[in-house]
């Protein structure tokens, strides 16, 4: 039914299953965490914490009980890359999730699965057992005495807010997925108050590229703040949307004109909650240290009403907020009800400039990333489209 | 007729605690799989899995009203949900929305009579770069139009 999404040569489909494996077992647990340290990668999921610095910290807690847990909910609009890993490349991210397992001291690895991509589980059951069967988990996981490892997957039940990592915990632990505060962080206290690491999907794949590669081949590629290549999503108005990798840094122009975006009036960087960068901003480098992203890309073209992607955003949040603190349960309510105002025509400046302060509230105010980053979509939308927003006004009036 | 359907749920979810554990991360596991089996998760169900996991049936409500994917209500066998997040919106998700409405005689949340379809909304389902996208219980479908959508319908009803 789905069909292939890959458009160019991704770097996993060269990397030999078990190779970095191996490698990362011959080294002592701190050596593999100073070789992910040394290759500069920042977490694939969006918020990009740099990886070694997780794994020394959960290495570092107290406890003989640790977990590793591979966050594929997946949920941010525009973001398909993580399904594309999993179909193409599971064998990898079981890797990673393995030699994360090692590193950190845990004989436990849960695979944390959206319920939209159920129909992935049965392959990935498969790989699992194939791993199983080759000693590649269980006791003395990968040849490596002493090191136990195994993985099993849990599948999320529909929800937005649980990719939040400790609101996915919540959800592990049989409960609503509310976010925890932090700290503690989920390294010193997550699953089951254990240490846990939390990795995005892409992430475990490059850890076990990493370790085939080397971390120099990692750190050659992107900027000095962001290292490494990455997958994209994109989709919208381009003429060959899918999964692209391209090396961290690259503008938001060079990114449209390999995926035939030409002519786009603005782009949606990081999903819902990301930002909206318009035409005259597409010099900007896709990386941390500028306009960061776990890798959705959504073009608009000249044709769209940029209220309309406002609105839909908002009610996604809307939707999708967990109702837990003010700020983000109400904030992202009456933002929407206010782009319905501007839609009709009906938004006084005055009253825009108050929900744009509400917005700002809300960024610090919101007790997770969810509220923190709602607004953003709004924010950049009404900062760079003042005059449509307005001659809207003006039209409907 | 209600007795024999209370023992026939009571065993079932005896059975599955014994397959995922009396521990409260088993919780959402088992309401999976009642939910699997049985479409809807129902009062009564959630008061047995309360008791079997020693914690208050208002928990359980709580999660069960949390997820989408959960449901206390009764929902047809087969749950149709469709994208309405922005690539399937730009990709013409509202066209489809009507003709699902049509051939199905609902509007959305609302279940046919028969019990066989239940249509939702749903948010993004991550093939983004394929729009509309139709889930049908565990089945993925992508770039869905109008014409499509009575194609699917049978197909699900009569599947090859
Ligand atoms: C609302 C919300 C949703 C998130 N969804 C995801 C997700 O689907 N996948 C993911 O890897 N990280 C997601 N994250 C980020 C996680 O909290 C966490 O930072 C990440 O899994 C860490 O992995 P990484 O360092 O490898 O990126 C989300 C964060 C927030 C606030
Ligand atoms: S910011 Fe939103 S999603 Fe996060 S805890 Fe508050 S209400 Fe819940
Ligand atoms: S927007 Fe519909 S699948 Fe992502």
């Amino acid at each position: 039914m789905i069909q292939e999404s890959i458009r160019n040569q991704i770097t996993f489909s060269r990397i030999p299953p078990g190779e970095g494996l191996q490698a990362g077992l011959q080294l002592t647990p701190q050596a593999l965490i100073d070789v992910v340290r040394d290759s500069g990668i920042r977490g694939r999921g969006g918020a990009g914490f740099p990886t070694g610095l997780k794994w020394g910290f959960a290495a570092s807690a107290p406890g003989d009980k640790k977990y590793v847990i591979c966050n594929a909910d997946e949920g941010e609009p525009g973001t398909f890359k993580d399904r594309v890993i999993l179909s193409n490349w599971a064998d990898l991210v079981f890797e990673g999730m393995t030699l994360a397992g090692y590193a950190i001291g845990a004989d436990e690895g849960i695979l944390y699965l959206r319920g939209e991509y159920a129909f992935l589980r049965e392959e990935l059951e498969k790989c699992l057992a194939e791993r199983r069967g080759q000693g590649l988990l269980g006791a003395a996981a990968g040849g490596k005495d002493g090191f136990a490892f195994d993985i099993h997957i849990h599948m999320g039940s529909g929800a937005y807010v649980c990719g939040e990592e400790t609101a996915l915990i919540e959800a592990l632990e049989g409960r609503r997925g509310e976010a925890r505060n932090r700290p503690p962080f989920p390294a010193s206290s997550g699953y089951l108050g254990k240490p846990t690491v939390v990795n995005n999907v892409e992430t475990f794949a490059w850890i076990a590229a990493i370790l085939q590669r080397g971390a120099a081949w990692f750190k050659g590629i992107g900027t000095e703040k962001s290292r490494g290549p990455k997958l994209f999503s994109i989709s919208g108005d381009v003429e060959k949307p899918g999964v692209y990798e391209f090396p961290m840094g690259i503008t938001v122009a060079g990114l449209l004109q390999e995926t035939g975006g030409n002519g786009a009036k603005a782009v949606q960087i990081g999903g819902a909650s990301g930002q909206c960068v318009p035409a005259d901003h597409f010099d900007r480098a896709i990386a941390y240290e500028d306009v960061a992203t776990g890798g959705s890309i959504i073009v608009f073209g000249p044709q769209r009403s940029m209220l309309d992607v406002a609105e839909n955003f908002l009610e996604f949040f809307e939707e999708e907020s967990c109702g837990q603190c003010t700020p983000c349960r109400i904030g992202n309510t009456k933002l929407l009800e206010g782009v319905r105002l501007l839609k009709q025509g009906e938004c006084s400046a005055q009253y825009l400039k108050e929900l744009c302060q509400l917005a700002e509230t809300m960024q610090v105010a919101s007790k997770c990333g969810l509220g923190q980053s709602s607004p953003n979509a709004f924010l950049s939308i009404v900062k760079h489209f003042r005059k449509e927003i307005f001659s809207r006004d003006a039209a409907a009036a | 007729m209600l007795i024999a359907q209370h023992d026939k749920t009571r065993a079932q979810i005896r059975d599955l605690v014994a397959k995922h554990g009396c521990q409260r991360n088993a919780l959402i596991p088992i309401l999976q799989d009642i939910r699997d089996k049985n479409g809807q998760i129902s009062d009564f169900a959630m008061q047995t899995v309360a008791a079997q996991l020693g914690i208050e049936p208002s928990e359980v409500y709580g999660v069960v009203t949390f997820y989408s994917f959960l449901s206390e209500k009764p929902r047809g066998r087969f749950v149709i949900r469709l994208c309405r997040t922005i690539s399937c919106d730009m990709a013409g998700k509202e066209e489809v929305a009507r003709q699902l409405e049509n051939d199905l005689g609902i509007c959305f949340g609302e279940t046919t009579r028969d019990g066989r379809f239940s249509l939702e909304w749903a948010n993004c389902m991550g093939v983004c770069d394929q729009g509309p996208a139709l889930l049908v219980n565990e089945r993925l479908y992508t770039r869905v139009t109008p014409e499509k959508v009575s194609e699917i319908l049978d197909s699900i009803q009569c599947p090859a």
